[in-house]
């Protein structure tokens, strides 16, 4: 309840997208142990078998690592995190061409704005 | 598991379940959604053999539910139901005498999460303290079914949310099934496996909540309105 989810996605899926922005944002760092699945799954409301399929889906997706009594970790694989890091970037772009593309602006003119704009980084 | 084939509940002439088959698995957390009258709690009732089916069968690992079902199912009915006399640890002190399987160490702990006053009488308390200490007792109780109606009904968002996390926290889902009538879809879709949605005492859709967004594209709110419509 407490959590706020995106109707056409399910909730598994939204959580384990959660995790992996906590991750590259850093706020989960490497190699750190992710709470248990019962206190995850009361600290952000949803159902601890849906908290037990997030962690899974970590773990298929060699994100986390599971140590037998110790419980889940963030990989110490920091290629696969930059690798993660990578794809995440490409959904993102992904999405915005196709908004951009839908409301019928170029690609160029957004390239173009993006660069005039600035980012807050650069 | 908790299974019904074909029941049928009539009061007088009144069909409150007309022809239900459902399978209740262990281990899972499952929500009971349709308009008022449409055999809810008749059919939270039949579970929990305080009803008998007029027609058809309700079996528990094989046996068909009598009121002796009670031992191993922990039903929480609306409303008040308590002893408005009794202060929290005389009502488990009251349970423990009535349920083999209540846990006073586990009561007084959901009590603690939930920050009730044990000392407090009943009657002193406030509506959404009520609704607290009724789910502490109830999951008080290792039972293998929790039969809740309505457990989040007429309580502020404050209550519900602590109601939910309790749930969360106090039913272990590798063996314990949590049965749930409500009508808060929005909110407590994200504590569900699955949903069963009546309908003037049919069961219209019976589904997995995940399935539900991956195959429909939409959230369970959305898609029982849809449901409802056609």
């Amino acid at each position: 309840m407490s959590m706020e989810f995106l109707p056409d996605k399910p909730i598994y899926q939204q959580l384990v997208d959660h995790i992996m922005g906590e991750i590259i944002r850093g706020t989960l760092t490497v190699g750190e142990k992710l709470p248990s699945v019962r206190d995850y799954a009361v600290l952000v409301g949803v159902n601890a078998n849906t908290m037990q399929r997030v962690y899974r889906e970590l773990e298929n997706l060699r994100i986390t690592e599971t140590r037998r009594g110790q419980g889940s970790f963030v990989t110490e694989n920091h290629a696969r995190i930059q690798e993660l890091r990578e794809e995440m970037k490409e959904q993102l772009v992904e999405s915005f061409i196709q908004n951009v593309q839908a409301l019928g602006f170029t690609t160029n003119e957004m390239v173009h704005y993006l660069q005039k704009r600035g980012g807050s980084d650069d | 598991m908790i299974e019904l084939q074909i029941v049928t509940k009539r009061y007088g002439t009144k069909r409150a379940l007309n022809g239900v088959s459902l399978t209740l698995p262990e281990g899972r957390i499952i929500g009971l959604v349709g308009e008022n009258g449409s055999g809810k709690t008749t059919l939270l009732k039949i579970v929990a053999g305080l009803l008998t089916p007029t027609t058809g069968l309700a079996v528990s690992d094989n046996n068909k539910i009598t009121r002796r079902v009670a031992s191993s199912v922990a039903y929480m009915p609306d409303g008040d139901v308590f002893f408005s006399e009794f202060n929290v640890k005389q009502l488990f002190d009251f349970y423990s005498s009535q349920f083999k399987d209540f846990n006073r160490k586990k009561a007084k702990e959901i009590a603690e999460f939930l920050s009730i006053p044990l000392d407090a009488k009943i009657s002193t308390l406030s509506k959404g303290n009520r609704g607290r200490v009724k789910i502490a007792a109830t999951l008080g109780r290792n039972a293998s079914y929790y039969l809740l109606d309505e457990p989040f009904s007429g309580l502020d968002p404050m209550v519900r949310e602590d109601i939910a996390r309790g749930l969360i926290r106090f039913t272990d889902t590798e063996w314990q099934t949590v049965l749930l009538s409500t009508h808060e879809i929005k909110e407590v879709e994200p504590l569900l496996d699955e949903m069963i949605v009546m309908k003037e005492g049919q069961v219209l859709a019976h589904k997995e909540v995940d399935e539900i967004r991956e195959i429909y594209g939409m959230d369970a709110t959305t898609w029982l309105i849809s449901l409802f419509r056609q």
